[in-house]
Formats: structure tokens, C-alpha cells, sequence
């Protein structure tokens, strides 16, 4: 199953979730926020939201700026 | 005595209190090393951040640095052009940062970096109904501040100049117009070069002044950072002591017969 991951193909297997999405940039959830689509996925519902083909994942963080 | 004391007077946004009315960017720091020493000198108790891509080789975070000084963490909107990529960003934050403040902020063109009015007040009104505390970077327009105010916005925070630019307060007659009409803080954003800036915008009667580059670029921050502090101090209490009028010719301040 092919996903986006801020910007960069990856393949994940089937089923794969938002959680493991986010495992492959970081270990760490605090101070991270996750849109598939677009759409926010809140923390707690990472674990139990699967991907599917050709979804965009983007995970984000606080920087400098402003 | 603090300067709260001195002044009794504290900046309410939200129905949120702040004693310092110096609000900090954290943008343009050459280290968070560097931006630590500034924001402890600056006195500041809200800053800003921005929402981007996590950056799995990234060292340290802005983050841990506010958190460490206490600092309220405000995120901001950068880099949108849109209401709709203002609304997920502002959403995304909240996620990510556990507050329903956002400095909402949505430029028309990289080269000005003006904020675009129309998708400004889209988003203020979309946010508003989504519950957020929402604090809008505008041009100093007097009549989009009204609307923004009126859309249920928590402050407005008009532009002195282009972000970045030092120009100081372009247009203080309209940052005037701005305070004497505003019932929420009016807070200005972008375009502070040096105290007297910040001074400046201050003794007009804003509530509060947020700058990042004026600190983060000059030679030491930490010293533009407490000069900044001194100053928006110095501005608030001038503006709540009264100016005395202009006058065209002298007055004198002692007899002139013997």
C-alpha cells in the first residue's frame, strides 16, 4: 500500500495505521499533530485509524517562526 | 515594584491576564541557545510558534524551551494563503499544542507578506464558530478591525510594516483610528525595527506589541530583547500618563517677568 508521508512515498502494509504512520518519523506524540486528507486525526484515534492507498499523511510540529 | 504595579493596569485577552505586554516571536533565532537568553530578557509570558512538517533530524525544540520558561506557547497560521489551510492549520495546532488560541495570520503574496483581508475574515469567522481564541494579523485598516472585532475575535492585531522590514509604524494615525474604536486589545504585529518603534506603537495606545526579527536579528538579541521590554513599558506608561498637546511656539515653564 503506497501512503505519503510529509511529502515521501512509503510503502506500508496493508491495514497499516495512522500510529505506525507516525512511528516512522518520530517516537514521540507530544506536541505532534497528524492530517490524513486534510482531515485531523486526533491523538487517540491514531491506534484505531487505518490508511489506505494513496493517502496523504501529514505530521506536524511546533517550529521557530512568527 | 514591578512595572504592573507601577502602572496597575493588566492586558486581558480572552479573559486571559498578562503583566507583560511584550508579545515575542520565535522566528529568525540563530539557536534556540540564543533565543532562550531573549525571551527571558524580553519578560515576555505569551510567544508565538509556527506549525510545520515534523523534521525527524531536527536538535532540540521551541517547544521544550517555552515550556521551560513558562512561556505560553501561541501558534500562528504562517506560511497560509488560504482560510481553508488557516482553518486545519489553526485545527492541527490546537492538536498538537493543546490550546484553542491561534494568531491567525493569512498573507496574499511572499514578496509583501501582507495579510489578505478577505481570507482573513473567512477563516476569523470559521474559527470563532469552531471555539478557538482567535487573534488576527491585519493591515491597519479601522474598518476590518471593527468587522473582526464584531466576527467575535479576542484581539486584533494590526501591522505597524511589512513583517520583517524594520520599518517601524508606517501609518499611526490609522493605529489611532484602530484604538479608539477597538473593544478587544489591540495588539501591534510586524514591523518593529528598534525601541522607539515599540515605544511608539505603545504610546498610540496599543495594548500590547509583538515583534520577533527586531530581536532575533539584531547584533544581541538578549540586549534588543530587554530594550524592548523597557521600552513597551516606557510607551504604556507615557500613554496612561498623557502626552502633553502640541504646540506651534513655545510655552514657558517658569514667569517670564522677573
Amino acid at each position: 500500500m503506497n501512503v505519503t508521508i510529509n511529502g515521501v512515498a512509503h510503502d506500508l502494509p496493508t491495514g497499516a495505521t495512522v500510529a505506525q504512520a507516525v512511528r516512522i518519523l518520530t517516537g514521540i506524540s507530544s506536541g505532534v499533530a497528524v492530517a490524513v486528507n486534510d482531515e485531523v486525526v486526533s491523538r487517540g484515534a491514531w491506534d484505531f485509524t487505518p490508511l489506505a492507498e494513496a493517502d496523504r499523511v501529514e505530521v506536524l510540529t511546533a517550529v521557530q517562526g512568527g | 515594584m514591578n512595572d504592573t504595579d507601577v502602572m496597575g493596569d493588566e492586558l486581558v485577552i480572552g479573559g486571559e491576564k498578562f503583566s507583560s505586554r511584550l508579545i515575542m516571536g520565535t522566528g529568525g533565532a540563530p539557536s534556540l541557545e540564543v533565543l532562550d537568553q531573549a525571551l527571558a530578557a524580553s519578560g515576555t509570558e505569551m510567544t508565538t510558534v509556527a506549525i510545520r512538517r515534523l523534521d525527524p533530524s531536527a536538535q532540540g525544540s521551541v517547544l521544550d524551551v517555552l515550556r521551560a520558561r513558562g512561556v505560553k506557547v501561541l501558534p500562528n497560521t504562517a506560511g497560509c494563503f488560504t482560510a481553508g489551510e488557516a482553518v486545519l492549520t489553526a485545527r492541527l495546532a490546537r492538536e498538537a499544542l493543546e490550546t484553542d488560541w491561534v494568531k491567525l495570520e493569512v498573507i496574499s503574496d511572499e514578496r509583501t507578506l501582507l495579510p489578505d483581508p478577505i481570507e482573513t475574515f473567512d477563516a476569523a469567522e470559521r474559527l470563532v464558530a469552531d471555539g478557538f481564541v482567535v487573534l488576527p494579523y491585519i493591515g491597519d485598516d479601522p474598518a476590518l478591525a471593527r468587522r473582526l472585532e464584531q466576527a467575535g475575535c479576542a484581539a486584533v492585531m494590526p501591522l505597524g510594516a511589512p513583517i520583517g522590514s524594520g520599518l517601524g509604524v508606517r501609518n499611526p494615525h490609522n493605529i489611532e483610528l484602530i484604538v479608539e474604536s477597538s473593544g478587544v486589545p489591540v495588539i501591534l504585529d510586524a514591523g518593529i525595527g528598534t525601541a522607539s518603534d515599540a515605544a511608539l506603537a505603545m504610546e498610540l495606545g496599543c495594548d500590547a506589541v509583538l515583534l520577533a526579527t527586531a530581536v532575533t536579528r539584531a547584533r544581541r538579541p538578549d540586549l534588543m530583547a530587554h530594550a524592548m521590554r523597557a521600552a513597551v513599558v516606557a510607551g504604556r506608561a507615557a500613554r496612561l500618563a498623557g502626552r502633553i498637546p502640541r504646540r506651534r511656539y513655545a510655552e514657558a515653564s517658569s514667569p517670564m517677568i522677573p
